[in-house]
């Protein structure tokens, strides 16, 4: 196979364009994914009845292909970036709510008592105890979906909405097996990018957690 | 003072974990709650801060109702310690002992100069102030939950079997820097726990909690010891109960006998007749054993068995001397003074006969109120020994 690495050097401004719009398509929805997953495990923590049916739903959810769910969604949302990003929500629940509640049962019940005993009130005792311990966990939750939707957001192309997904079907459609690979690359260095960066937030967010590990 | 007043906590499914309990908890004392699993002396500490609402009955806070106050605001003045200490692993370790500073809204730099010198205090090395929790041992933990709970200097301390976790030789040492520490700060503190030893080392009132939270006996712990209530206390407390009641005698009223003293220059023939002698120094250090019958010439220059173990006399109980008695070959305790001299001997007769602090008149206060019928009996009692004077 021949890499035309001339138009690579042409297209470096396009393809940079085109992995902008790639990340905001694929972590947007993480993020709406987190705002929804915190108050969803929250509340399966609270109500534990609540978990088994909320796990099944997102995990069903999940199994419904991302072709199907746009052509749903374009009914509603039309060919807007919200028809990419709706399903794409919905897939990172089926990763962040169980890591959410994992995230909330690592804290142990002797650090949930002390808390109540010493006069934190429950939402402080949430915000400044136990989401604080919770972060490792979600975040390990964060990367995961964080990765599959940037896989994932390349067939938003499939309804007109850019991104690195156009450069792989352009590419086919004219059998150019260099922008084929070079979106596939930069896709994938996306990827590990935004994994890196996460790690980084990590450490910042958690040193008593990152202290542990160099302990063990 | 902490005072339960019928206080009983019966749950949905019928369960009872405290059936009206009513007891005084006195200001700067520690009284402990102990008992089986399940007796309910956990749920009885939790009423006090809130953490369970009793069913009926109430208790209150130098006379004031706890239920009056708002729980958040009422436990930040109520130190805890939890068995496992609960410290939170994402705060170091100053920032967990400033926590309810913090949450009091002193400013930072006020709230982390308390808890440096509550670091000091409780035997942290200051160095520790910025380590996170799972970097220190169990022992250090415990000194970090103890530091944190004081951190605000509430009058009051709860503490739910503080020291279960960690070692005994490290939980000896914590018992024992508890009571220097509260010798010092004097506070209002309720323990909990299973070990009756802990109860008895630590507590200036034990309060001894049956299953089904019944409370059986409340009393200072050498009266627990020489009089328990019942069947069950006595179990409980297990056996060797007499001999560690001795634990409470003083030996600060005990006539010491100077009759088996020997210097080591005396010969053995002086002490012709004992069976065994001490023989000290020019400083009445003693120096050993020695058995005059097989000597001849000066003590110190005779066989010696090695002393052994002594007592210091006016500060180790008779418990500790008896000890020392067992364990020498003349059956007898050396007692010494703090500078090691010795202030003379005592045998196990002597050591027996040393009244077991009041014990030994309510005793006879209480069989005389329960059985009438000894009554006359024990009158006598005096003539016969006045008349034997």
């Amino acid at each position: 196979m021949d890499i035309d690495w001339g138009w690579i050097g042409d297209h470096t401004g396009t393809l940079g364009d085109h992995a902008l719009i790639h990340i905001r398509l694929a972590l947007l929805p993480v993020l709406f994914g987190l705002l929804i997953s915190l108050p969803a495990g929250l509340a399966c923590r609270r109500w534990q009845w609540l978990y088994a049916p909320v796990l099944t739903v997102s995990n069903v959810l999940y199994a419904i292909p991302s072709l199907a769910l746009f052509m749903l969604f374009i009914q509603y949302t039309g060919l807007s970036a919200s028809t990419v990003m709706i399903p794409l929500t919905l897939y990172s629940l089926s990763v962040l709510i169980p890591n959410v509640v994992d995230g909330l049962g690592a804290v142990s019940e002797p650090v949930r008592q002390a808390a109540t005993a010493m006069g934190f009130g429950t939402l402080r005792r949430l915000v400044q105890v136990e989401l604080p311990i919770a972060v490792p966990v979600v975040i390990a939750g964060v990367r995961v979906a964080a990765v599959s939707s940037i896989s994932l957001v390349a067939i938003g192309q499939l309804i007109g909405q850019g991104g690195l997904g156009y450069d792989i079907i352009r590419g086919s459609q004219l059998q150019f097996q260099t922008q084929i690979l070079a979106a596939s690359v930069l896709i994938v260095l996306l990827a590990l990018a935004t994994d890196a960066v996460l790690v980084i937030v990590q450490r910042l967010l958690t040193p008593w957690s990152r202290a542990r590990r160099r302990a063990s | 003072m902490i005072t339960f007043e019928g206080v009983t906590k019966r749950y949905p499914d019928g369960t009872v974990a405290l059936d009206d309990v009513s007891l005084e908890c006195p200001t700067g004392r520690i009284t402990v709650f102990v008992g089986t699993s399940g007796g309910g002396k956990t749920t009885a500490l939790r009423t006090i801060n809130r953490m369970v609402e009793p069913t009926a009955g109430r208790v209150l806070i130098d006379g004031g109702d706890v239920r009056e106050r708002r729980p958040a605001e009422l436990r930040r003045g109520i130190g805890y310690v939890i068995q496992h200490a609960g410290l939170f692993p994402h705060r170091t370790i100053e920032d967990n002992i400033a926590t309810v500073p913090y949450l009091l809204r002193w400013n930072k730099k006020k709230a982390r100069a308390a808890a440096h010198e509550l670091m000091e205090r409780v035997g942290l090395d200051p160095s520790m102030a910025r380590r996170y929790p799972f970097q220190l041992s169990g022992g250090q933990q415990q000194r970090v939950g103890v530091a944190r709970a004081l951190a605000a200097d509430p009058p009051i301390m709860l503490m739910d079997e503080p020291f279960s976790a960690v070692d005994p030789v490290v939980r000896a040492e914590l018992q024992d820097e508890f009571l220097r520490l509260q010798a010092e700060l004097h506070k209002t503190i309720v323990f909990v726990t299973h070990d009756i030893d802990e109860a008895i080392k630590l507590g200036d009132r034990v309060a001894v909690f049956q299953t089904g939270g019944r409370l059986v006996q409340v009393d200072a712990p050498e009266d627990l010891l020489a009089h328990p209530a019942d069947e069950f206390v006595a179990g409980f407390i297990g056996q060797n109960r007499g001999i560690r009641t001795l634990g409470f005698a003083e030996t600060g009223g005990l006539r010491l006998s100077d009759d088996a003293v020997f210097a080591g220059s005396a010969d053995a023939a002086d002490a012709a007749g004992l069976d065994w002698v001490l023989v000290v120094d020019a400083d009445r250090r003693p120096l050993g054993w020695a058995r005059p019958a097989d000597e001849t010439g000066p003590l110190a220059e005779a066989r010696l068995v090695p002393v052994g173990a002594t007592f210091r006399a006016g500060a180790d109980s008779v418990r500790v001397a008896l000890d020392a008695a067992v364990l020498s070959p003349a059956g007898l305790a050396v007692g010494v003074d703090e500078t090691g001299a010795v202030v003379g001997t005592a045998g196990g007769a002597d050591l027996l006969a040393v009244p077991t602090h009041g014990l030994a008149g309510r005793a006879a206060a209480d069989s005389a109120a329960a059985e009438p019928a000894d009554t006359p009996e024990r009158a006598d009692a005096p003539v016969k020994g006045g008349a034997g004077d």
